[in-house]
């Protein structure tokens, strides 16, 4: 019996209203707000990153884990602004959290679902016997050309998950879904993703998340009513909600873990910051089900069970939502674009 | 920005970097930071322990930069305290993600990985630790 053993989130304290950015670009705040779901979104600083936001999520992990670092056996990071391109982010992660030098590290890369790849890999080397315990994260400090759609979403954050034997969270069973479908992608070099724009919903989103919770739920033999709280991920808010109401999940299932409203989408972190933020509140003996997205693209779902030793770990760290609320500060469009480095001097 | 150390060099000071790593003497009861070689107590009676320290204290004083050298105008102002360690040693390291006006000498502070510095585009990313300010209780502020 496998799963997470400790859970971590980080969100960068700065945050833009959509309000300010459809200001700029002569857009009807309300129209965008209203149609996106998303009120705010983070933003790094300057001197945050991916492997900096992967070492605070993991530290929080470590700390709910509350075992030795040199007992992880692997660390992979999920992301698509992996700060180097090549040098893996997870030598410095792994380095700064005291796992190194015996251990697996790689960098993953699967848009927005590179994070659940990464748990899926862990999940397996646990099982198998390869490593006593696993690190998966996954982080991001996504992109959005300036005036782009993407720029009210493109968000930062991550959530780590360490994963082994006597969970405080059971990992019942995971599933995957995944064609050649191109709704978003980046080549390389270039600064900033292209996307599909409405081509990104129903042939990309809906079929692989849809299709994905689906097979889970085969697989599993449940009834996804049976379930306490359902994560999709979040590109926007609106289209989790309809793919929950597709699935008929009542809002307080779905509204726990809905986090993009306050912070926007944080690519491999957004569905990870959901589920961290359920687990901050999840109690024993409740089922979470889990499914992220990844454009290109592809869907992991994931059967959880709470077991009693959660209550032990929960207050050992600081909650998702603490991070979404607390100690932010909104900053204007001129000092989004400072920030974001959208501003070549 | 020019280069401002050697890789080699980086490299060495990681453990020291990443983490706040330093030593206890397990004669006189001191800690050290960064790590010594001798205990300066003890002298050769001295027996040091590494220890790896909370990251949390408190500041013991504080410059505002406002007028940052090359390569730090982006940041400018920021801040770069002396930090008192709950264990004893001062450490100086910068404070972020914190409203200067939330800045006092005895402020609770908790350590946070960051990014140092950036050897120019092409170059080596430096990370290491920095601080946030904390509530009494050891919590983010709100």
């Amino acid at each position: 019996m496998f799963g997470i053993v400790g859970w971590g989130a980080y969100v960068p304290r700065y945050r833009i209203k959509t309000e300010e950015i459809a200001r700029v670009w002569g857009k009807d705040p309300k129209t965008i707000s209203k149609g996106l779901g998303i009120v705010e979104k983070s933003v790094p600083d300057l001197d945050e990153d991916t492997i900096t936001i992967s070492v605070e999520a993991a530290r929080n992990a470590l700390a709910r884990a509350g075992i030795d670092p040199k007992d992880i056996g692997s660390v992979y990071i999920g992301s698509e602004s992996h700060p180097y391109v090549v040098k893996p982010s997870g030598t410095v992660v792994a380095q700064a959290l005291g796992c190194a030098p015996e251990l697996m590290v790689a960098d993953l890369e699967f848009a927005c679902k590179a994070g659940t790849a990464g748990m899926q890999i862990v999940l397996a080397q646990v099982t198998a016997g390869m490593v006593k315990y696993g690190l998966a994260i996954g982080a991001d400090t996504s992109q959005g050309r300036p005036g782009d759609a993407l720029e009210y979403s493109a968000a930062a954050g991550g959530a780590a998950f360490i994963i082994g034997p006597k969970p405080a969270v059971v990992i019942e069973d995971t599933y995957s879904y995944t064609t050649d479908t191109p709704d978003f992608w980046r080549r390389e070099g270039q600064d900033y993703p292209k996307h599909g724009a409405r081509f990104t919903g129903k042939p990309a989103y809906f079929k692989h998340v849809i299709n994905a919770t689906y097979g889970l739920l085969e697989k599993v033999g449940r009834d996804v009513s049976e379930y306490d709280y359902v994560v999709f991920h979040m590109p926007n808010a609106k289209f989790p909600i309809k793919a929950m109401k597709h699935f008929k999940i009542p809002k307080e299932k779905y509204l726990p873990g809905l986090v993009v409203t306050k912070i926007g989408n944080c690519y491999s972190g957004s569905s990870l910051l959901g589920l961290s933020a359920v687990l901050d509140i999840a109690e024993p003996g409740q089922k979470i089900l889990l499914t992220s997205f990844g454009s290109g693209a592809g869907s992991d779902s994931f059967s959880l069970l709470v077991k009693d030793k959660i209550l032990d770990v929960q207050n050992k760290a600081p909650k998702t939502r603490d991070y979404i609320e607390k100690n932010k500060e909104y900053i204007d469009y001129g000092m989004y674009v400072k920030l974001r480095k959208k501003l070549k001097i | 920005m020019v280069h401002r150390s050697s890789v080699p060099m980086h490299w060495r000071l990681y453990e020291s970097r990443y983490n706040l790593v330093g030593n206890k003497c397990l004669v006189c009861g001191e800690f050290f930071y960064p790590s010594k070689i001798v205990c300066p107590n003890c002298r050769r009676r001295g027996i040091l322990k590494r220890v790896v320290f909370s990251g949390k204290g408190k500041i013991y004083s504080y410059t505002i930069i406002r007028n940052a050298p090359r390569g730090f105008e982006k940041y400018a102002p920021y801040v770069v305290a002396i930090i008192e360690l709950d264990e004893g040693p001062r450490v100086m390291g910068w404070i972020v993600d914190s409203k200067i006006s939330d800045i006092k000498i005895g402020q609770r502070v908790s350590v946070v990985f960051r990014k140092i510095y950036e050897d120019g585009k092409e170059g080596l990313i430096h990370y290491g630790f920095k601080f946030r300010v904390i509530d009494e209780n050891n919590q983010l502020r709100d």
